[in-house]
């Protein structure tokens, strides 16, 4: 493993070649990202097309809406219904190529700009509960692993009933310990900080779970690599070991977890959202699914999508510089 | 998720499982704890009323809400059924749908995951973007939409979460499927003039495939979570019936008054899942063990 300076040296010292290296895996990275973007929309517009029912009550809000026969003609001609299910895949296609993503079925307001305001909330939940599990799962790590089998034991055992547990079960859990019992926050979502700390908690101690496993396997590999030896000879303290040497190996794999780990939050903040009835993508996501909503489930997919492939590519990027191995490895 | 858990698989093991093997296996105090709860699942899935004499429908409205208590250890419900009676016959239900589930990815899984490993190049490019393409999206857009399409339902929800585990279950039998190919042991097999076909049903397959059953046994307790999650979000199981996850649906209604509607199903998935995991490791661990001699 070398050392900080070496990693910087390989970082200032960039040849002609090893840039265009770079340049090249950049350009494989967008393209391959922009044709998976590509693939989504073509999957998300046909699986919804499949849903039974009537788009135009979709549009109308339900079959028992009162619209007259000249209406419904009106509304399916300027949906494009009237159009065979190609030719609306390409207009379809086409309005997402320049990012218009249409307006609401059951809101009749635009997509993009009412995507983006949840997508805000949902960030906000999805950092902060990335930043807590990390710290959590870092923390249990350095404290319990290399140590006694007692210590050991209770941080794994912790991590492994964390990863266990189904995020509306801990949620319902949060609320009747810190809400019902103790009174110290409120059981739903308030504005402002003190009504982000249960969402974050639920999201955020699975998690906690799934890193601190991975950290811990590849921490004990660590410890038993040569170069702890010879900084233990050099008279570094334990914990300067752990923190300069050690660490580095325990956040590989964290990191290359954290983009997945992204992707799955996602998947979390529907349930987050709808028990703590917080505004956000996840709640956004399931109702506009359940009233077939096609514009707003599209934007949500493509974005979650896009959030998907960006994360990729940046933790890659992260792997790059944290382990100059993985260059060398990749590139064969 | 399992991808995580599973870590590095056993790369080809080739021996069959050792005795000694088993023995390290049944010393380890996690995996005797993890056994004893299945086996109490198991049991409880096959034949509910040896541990139960209730039934698990029986409505008693007089004894709505109760509290824990020695007649009924997890209180009772709205309707005055007995709780720790329904999780006792819920055990059937959440683990037929989490084998169900693990199933169907697994198999989707593997013919994506066949696809990519052995078809060439262009089945190789063609697995990889679909695996691509179900990655991206979050898995529970993939079961949402998947159930919008075929109703809600316990069929549907169970092969919605086939279908969301699916994608990370065919990475790995590619990943393994490409180890196996370059060993030393199929040019082995190449050099002795043995047609395609036979290499790949004879030494390529089985190296390959050895790994499924800790995969599976790893996946079943996550499938049983998210099968739970669908029925909280009463995509599932329809209430009435004993099933964890849509017990716990119910129970989120009363949750200010009474707790155990919400803590004791919960207690069962979570103890149920974490057991699966331990045994799945336990079992990843003793195969990688044999690989390395």
């Amino acid at each position: 493993m070398t050392d900080s300076s070496d990693i910087a040296t390989d970082w200032r010292t960039t040849t002609p070649a090893s840039r265009l290296r770079l340049l090249g895996w950049v350009a494989r990275r967008v393209g391959g990202g922009a044709f998976v973007l590509w693939m989504v929309a073509t999957v998300i517009f046909f699986a919804l097309r499949l849903i039974p029912g009537d788009l135009i009550d979709a549009i109308l809000g339900g079959p028992g809406s009162q619209a007259s026969a000249e209406a419904v003609a009106q509304i399916r001609t300027d949906y494009g219904l009237d159009q065979p299910l190609i030719v609306q895949y390409f207009l379809a296609m086409s309005k997402l190529a320049v990012a218009d993503f249409g307006t609401s079925y059951a809101l009749k307001v635009a997509v993009a700009p009412y995507v983006l305001t949840q997508l805000w909330s949902t960030l906000v939940l999805t950092i902060a509960s990335l930043v807590v599990a990390w710290v959590f799962a870092l923390g249990l790590t350095l404290a319990t692993s290399g140590r006694g089998g007692a210590a050991r034991s209770v941080g794994s055992g912790l991590e492994l009933l964390a990863a266990a547990v189904p995020h509306f079960w801990l949620a319902s859990l949060l609320i009747i310990l810190l809400s019902n019992t103790l009174h110290w926050l409120p059981p739903i979502s308030v504005p402002g900080p003190l009504g982000l700390v249960l969402p974050v908690l639920t999201l955020a101690l699975p998690l906690t779970g799934f890193l601190g496993q991975i950290m811990r396997e590849s921490l004990s590999n660590a410890y038993e690599q040569p170069f702890v030896l010879s900084a233990r000879a050099r008279g570094e303290s334990e914990w300067g070991v752990r923190f300069r040497h050690v660490v580095r190996h325990a956040a590989l794999p964290g990191i290359s977890l954290s983009g997945w780990a992204f992707g799955s939050l996602l998947s979390g903040a529907v349930v987050v959202e709808t028990i703590f009835a917080r505004p956000g993508l996840g709640r956004t996501l399931l109702s506009a699914v359940t009233i077939r909503d096609i514009p707003v489930v599209t934007a949500v997919a493509l974005l979650s999508a896009l959030t998907f492939i960006l994360m990729t590519i940046a933790t890659d990027a992260i792997d790059r510089i944290v382990d100059p191995r993985v260059k060398e490895v990749k590139a064969q | 998720m399992t991808e995580i858990l599973a870590g590095r698989l056993s790369h080809a093991p080739e021996a069959a499982p050792g005795i000694r093997g088993w023995r390290r296996l049944l010393s380890n105090a996690g995996v005797i704890i993890a056994l004893g709860i299945l086996a109490l699942i198991l049991t409880a899935a096959l034949a509910p009323q040896l541990i139960t004499s209730a039934q698990p429908d029986a409505v008693a409205p007089a004894e709505a809400f109760q509290a824990p208590s020695v007649t009924h250890f997890f209180g009772t419900d709205e309707s005055g059924r007995d709780v720790y009676t329904r999780v006792i016959f819920g055990a059937g239900n959440s683990l037929l749908i989490g084998i169900a589930a693990t199933v169907v990815g697994l198999g989707l899984a593997l013919v994506l995951g066949l696809l990519g490993g052995l078809a060439g190049r262009i089945g190789d490019f063609v697995s990889t973007r679909i695996v691509e393409v179900m990655f991206a999206l979050p898995g529970l857009l993939l079961a949402l939409v998947f159930i919008a399409i075929a109703g809600p339902g316990v069929v549907t929800s169970t092969v919605a979460v086939g279908l969301s585990t699916a994608p990370g279950y065919a990475r790995i039998i590619r990943s393994q499927l490409r180890s196996v190919r370059n060993a030393s042991y199929i040019e082995a097999a190449t050099v002795l003039g043995h047609s395609q076909l036979r290499i790949t049903l004879q030494h390529i397959l089985p190296g390959a495939l050895a790994p499924i059953f800790v995969l599976g046994t790893l996946g079943v307790g996550q499938a049983i979570v998210w099968a739970s999650s669908l029925g909280f979000l009463g995509l599932g199981v329809a209430p009435p019936a004993a099933e964890w996850g849509a017990m716990l649906s119910s129970g989120r209604t009363y949750i200010d008054v009474a707790w155990w509607l919400t803590v004791f199903p919960g207690l069962a998935i979570v103890a149920t899942a974490a057991s699966f995991t331990v045994l799945g490791r336990a079992l990843n661990a003793r195969a990688r063990q044999e690989v390395r001699g």
